[in-house]
């Protein structure tokens, strides 16, 4: 966090109408975002997944996004037409899924589909495209990219695929990428492998990373800063490396509940939910 | 209670065979909590398979409560061992109340005083009465796995087998899922088989655990040499840092 915030939210609330009345997905939710690793963690309908998307203006109708303020490097995000959203999106804030199966097009090559995301970003030859998605897969510690570049999706492990999808992600380089539980398709050791090309990303290209995920022990390990969701609501922000001394009792329980290796338990602590924590 | 003896399956007969379990032995006594660990495609899952007659071994390597068995099963050697699955929005018949999935299995084995022993079997995993004519849609993924657990115990086996029953599940319902298989397996005296990716978990309700990897058993360790790292295997140590979480240097 040297320079301004790249991303400043105020007061951001994301709600769905529906038959029964309007859910808040996202309720009152601020935070700023340098040039770090920003992790998100909560359960499953925290609104984790929500608020990344809500950043990059992908909700979809009839959901209504409000804010205070949502600043992207100085611009304004509210209300901003398709048309702008459209030369953001890709170019300088893009996302990462959680499962490359379902993100990748499946009857494109690899190489193709991220050398179009390049085309359409940047005025440039055919060759000079393709050379720079050869060298983005490299980037991304592909082994043999130009294997790769011939590949259909389907022909990919779940670590080659993320990989892919990160390149294709990162080819125009954008200064804000959120990543939404990009591993938890993955194995441990492979995971560990995307981790470190994300973490390599942001040291030396400066980027800033917002890393959605359920799973606290990479959060921790990975992130500068975490915010903790519960119901829709930010309860809680404080430095990865002071998770252990969290102050809400509900990322206390949530580092509780997690079976621990080295410190046996006869009983798992189980969450006990307060009401008082959506108000 | 089970026995393997150099279990081998391979997958596909024409054209290139897969090997997914290579000469994999271990034995499990009764009451004994085992666990098998191992990332995807290890064959962790295809081991539980073999053992609970869903996948043909290549030959003859299971004994089962003493007795030799293959993939065909009796009636009563199918009730000995109930197997509760990964994904609870899979394993439940969509059109199916928790009361029909629960009834079935005492249908099939011709037992009596059914109406009682469903009731009892919902109360045993914490479930209300007024879960019991939902539909699993209804029910949120702690609940159906709660629902496939009393589907498993209510033919009262003694060996429950259990393929990453929590890897689909948030951390705080997996405590409650993970307290509950333990309760469980005290009151019953169950022989269990835990499989997960999750070290801690396994760490969590074995006493004995086996590391798999691409079809091979790498080691099994005592649940207290695996807390303290004592391994030689350097697989098992890799899985162990990764279980710590991200580390910046190159391992």
């Amino acid at each position: 966090m040297s320079d301004a915030a790249l991303l400043e939210v105020e007061d951001l609330n994301v709600s769905f109408p529906g038959r029964g009345g309007i859910t808040r997905a996202v309720r009152n939710a601020s935070f700023s975002l340098g040039r770090e690793r920003l992790g998100i963690v909560g359960e499953s309908g925290s609104g984790k997944s929500t608020t990344g998307r809500a950043l990059l203006g992908l909700i979809p109708a009839p959901g209504i996004v409000t804010a205070k303020r949502m600043t992207f490097g100085g611009q304004d995000l509210r209300g901003l037409p398709d048309a702008e959203w459209q030369k953001l999106r890709g170019r300088r804030m893009s996302m990462v899924m959680q499962d490359p199966k379902y993100s990748l097009n499946p009857v494109l090559k690899i190489g193709e589909q991220i050398e179009e995301t390049y085309r359409l970003h940047h005025r440039s030859s055919q060759g000079e495209a393709r050379s720079k998605a050869l060298a983005m897969l490299e980037a991304v510690k592909i082994r043999d990219p130009d294997l790769v570049y011939h590949l259909y999706a389907h022909q990919l492990s779940g670590g080659m695929g993320q990989r892919a999808m990160i390149a294709m992600m990162l080819i125009a380089e954008p200064d804000l990428l959120i990543a939404d539980e990009p591993t938890s398709a993955l194995d441990v050791t492979v995971q560990n492998e995307v981790l470190r090309i994300l973490d390599d990303l942001v040291t030396d290209r400066g980027m800033g990373l917002i890393f959605i995920s359920h799973n606290l022990t990479i959060v921790g390990s990975f992130c500068d800063r975490v915010l903790v969701m519960y119901g829709g609501r930010i309860v809680e922000e404080l430095k990865a490396s002071e998770l252990a001394a969290a102050k809400h009792p509900y990322t206390q329980a949530l580092i509780k509940a997690a079976p621990s290796l080295e410190h046996p338990l006869a009983e798992l602590a189980v969450v006990t939910r307060d009401p008082a924590w959506l108000i | 209670m089970i026995e393997v003896t150099d279990l081998c399956v391979t997958f596909g007969n024409s054209g290139r065979p897969i090997h997914a379990v290579r000469n994999v032995s271990f034995a499990v006594a009764k009451g004994e909590s085992f666990g098998i660990v191992g990332e995807s495609g290890s064959g962790k899952s295809t081991i539980l398979k073999a053992i609970a007659g869903l996948v043909d071994p290549d030959r003859l390597a299971l004994r089962i409560d003493g007795r030799p068995t293959g993939r065909w099963r009796s009636k009563a050697e199918r009730r000995l061992l109930q197997f509760v699955f990964q994904d609870p929005y899979a394993s439940l018949h969509p059109r199916q109340t928790v009361d029909d999935a629960l009834r079935e299995p005492l249908l099939i084995h011709k037992l009596a005083d059914i109406d009682a022993e469903v009731g009892r079997a919902l109360a045993d995993v914490g479930l209300s009465p007024v879960h019991r004519y939902r539909f699993p849609h209804q029910l949120s993924g702690g609940q159906r796995q709660r629902v496939a657990i009393a589907r498993a115990l209510i033919l009262k086996p003694s060996i429950l087998l259990l393929d990453e029953p929590t890897s689909a599940l948030d951390v705080s319902i997996q405590a409650e899922i993970l307290n509950l298989i333990s309760r469980l397996r005290k009151t019953y005296q169950l022989t269990s088989i835990l499989v997960s990716h999750d070290l801690g978990v396994v760490a969590h309700l074995c006493s004995r655990i086996a590391i798999m990897k691409g079809g091979q058993l790498v080691e099994i360790l005592g649940v207290e040499d695996l807390r303290r790292s004592k391994t030689s295997q350097p697989y098992t140590r890799e899985l162990l840092v990764a279980s710590h979480g991200f580390t910046r240097t190159v391992a």
